[in-house]
């Protein structure tokens, strides 16, 4: 039984002659507890799918199906806490004048949680980054460390799919590791199913292990990992995209 | 043959806290070939790109017991002086081409300005010249692109032209600033293969600055790796991947690696003495 499934997803922007499908016909499954990669180069339409996923870009058709249940054009509350997303950006992504403690309290306040205290010093530990970074503001901490918030954000509702936007693309090669060893233990941990968007080949081989290739708005493949180690890429994009990466 | 010679450069900033050194006697040769810088943000390697050229501002301070250039010592020069050596005879591409390019001119403007301001010649001759230059940079088109203002264009142009403005003047070296980093892993070949061809064919010396190890090992003749402002190892870089720094084996094993997968990526330690360790000289 997958857990999130998209059908013929298509997504779109603008209107007549300015009308740009940015997504055409996307169709991909990911099992409970797996971990999907999305690779492509900019504008190929990856980061567009999440988008569409989590309710970002309106203009949509398809079917997506998280749990196996349809989702509505209007997304219920309930949604939230199975589906959450963490961004490129974490430089962006976080509210400059919220400190971690207002950040973090007020997605479990809307998200109905009483116990909002213990939570909040829970999710620090969990993410790594211990209670004396509870009352900090962005400025404050490093980008590894941001990113570690927006991770612990993204954690609070207790999603099941964490959708990543290139997770480590803003940070260092050293500080990249940290974030991605944090998201391996997290997924064992809270048995979380990731779809992961990157650019880098490498990060998607290390942390995934299914991938769809993409190309001007369209999956031209969906492989193994195992394959894309033993360079077993059918589709001459993909092979390229290999080739430049080795 | 000897380019650039810099000997002990410091760069210092003062803050509340007191003197930060954002370099700390950083010292290197350039000749006629491809030297890239690398290391984590904050380690100073762009800080030292910017230095050769006297392009920080005050309050930052930069010292330095000489950087010549063919013998002439930059340190010495006045700022007037120092106009005629920047564009001229060393130039810089910055990482992104969408903070660089004025947006309020044409591409052509930006490139026949930065043409003439160093070289007597008529309008139509730095238009020609300008237009070759496009083309030399690979961009189809290129009376197009002269017409185009920079919001017209995509990341991997964009950069292409800042390449081609650079060149322009037909500097001795080039100061690459992480010049792909805000590209498309096919697009970034292209841009290098364009910057190889050009540095090759000129005789330049490159100076390719870059948080990424792989890419600079590919790429570069000599690597220096940088920490906390000081140079920890030099190497040539088809040796890169036998470096024998902790700091320098550290960056490389926490890449992943897609014919060596493993559950955990190795973090990097940190050891106090690498920064306090005096910086290697990378003098030749």
């Amino acid at each position: 039984m997958s857990m999130l499934s998209v059908k013929d997803l298509n997504v779109w922007f603008g209107g007549g002659r300015d009308r740009v499908d940015a997504v055409k016909s996307a169709s991909f499954d990911v099992a409970e507890g797996d971990s999907f990669g999305i690779v492509g180069e900019s504008g190929s339409g990856k980061s567009t799918i999440l988008r569409a996923i989590v309710g970002l870009n309106p203009t949509w058709t398809g079917q997506i199906l998280v749990d196996g249940h349809p989702v509505p054009k209007r997304r219920p509350k309930s949604f939230y806490k199975t589906v959450q997303m963490v961004f490129q950006d974490p430089y962006a992504s976080l509210h400059p004048r919220h400190s971690v403690d207002q950040v973090l309290g007020e997605t479990l306040f809307l998200h109905g949680f009483s116990d909002i205290e213990a939570r909040v010093v829970k999710l620090l530990d969990d993410v790594g980054l211990g209670r004396d970074f509870r009352f900090r503001y962005p400025h404050q901490l490093s980008g590894g460390q941001r990113q570690r918030v927006a991770i612990a954000r993204a954690l609070a509702p207790e999603p099941r799919i964490l959708l990543l936007d290139e997770p480590t693309s803003a940070l260092d090669v050293s500080v990249q590791a940290e974030i991605l060893n944090l998201l391996t233990d997290l997924r064992a941990e809270h048995g979380l199913t990731y779809v992961m968007v990157s650019h880098d080949l490498s990060v998607v081989g290390h942390m995934c292990s299914r991938l769809a290739v993409m190309k001007d708005g369209e999956i031209v493949e969906i492989m193994d990992v195992a394959d894309l180690r033993a360079m077993q890429a059918k589709h001459p994009y993909s092979q390229e995209l290999l080739a430049a990466s080795v | 043959m000897t380019l650039l010679d810099v000997e002990n450069l410091w760069v210092k900033f003062p803050t509340r806290q007191g003197v930060f050194d954002a370099v700390r006697g950083v010292s290197f040769t350039l000749g006629r070939e491809r030297l890239g810088i690398v290391g984590e943000s904050g380690s100073g390697k762009s800080m030292t790109g910017r230095a050769i050229l006297r392009l920080i501002r005050p309050p930052g301070m930069v010292s330095a017991d000489q950087i010549s250039l063919e013998g002439v010592d930059l340190m010495q020069k006045t700022e007037r002086e120092m106009r005629d050596v920047r564009g001229q005879r060393i130039s810089m591409v910055m990482q992104d081409p969408k903070f660089s390019l004025n947006p309020v001119m044409t591409v052509g403007a930006q490139i026949i300005e930065a043409f003439r301001l160093h070289n007597k010649a008529s309008k139509s001759v730095a238009y020609a010249k300008a237009l070759e230059m496009l083309e030399a940079v690979s961009i189809r088109n290129p009376e197009r692109v002269m017409r185009a203002y920079p919001h017209e264009m995509s990341g991997g142009m964009g950069q292409r032209i800042m390449i081609a403005m650079m060149l322009i003047p037909n500097p001795e070296i080039l100061i690459a600033d992480e010049p792909t980093s805000a590209l498309d892993v096919s697009v970034q070949r292209q841009v290098l293969d364009i910057i190889d061809t050009l540095v090759k064919d000129r005789g330049m010396g490159l100076i390719f600055i870059s948080h990424d190890l792989n890419l600079v090992a590919d790429f570069c003749d000599r690597v220096l790796i940088m920490y906390s402002g000081r140079i920890v190892e030099v190497c040539d870089a088809d040796k890169l991947h036998d470096a024998k720094h902790p700091y320098t084996r550290g960056l490389l094993n926490s890449l992943p690696r897609l014919d060596a997968p493993r559950d955990r990526l190795e973090v990097l330690k940190r050891d106090p003495a690498w920064a306090e360790a005096p910086s290697v000289s990378a003098r030749i």
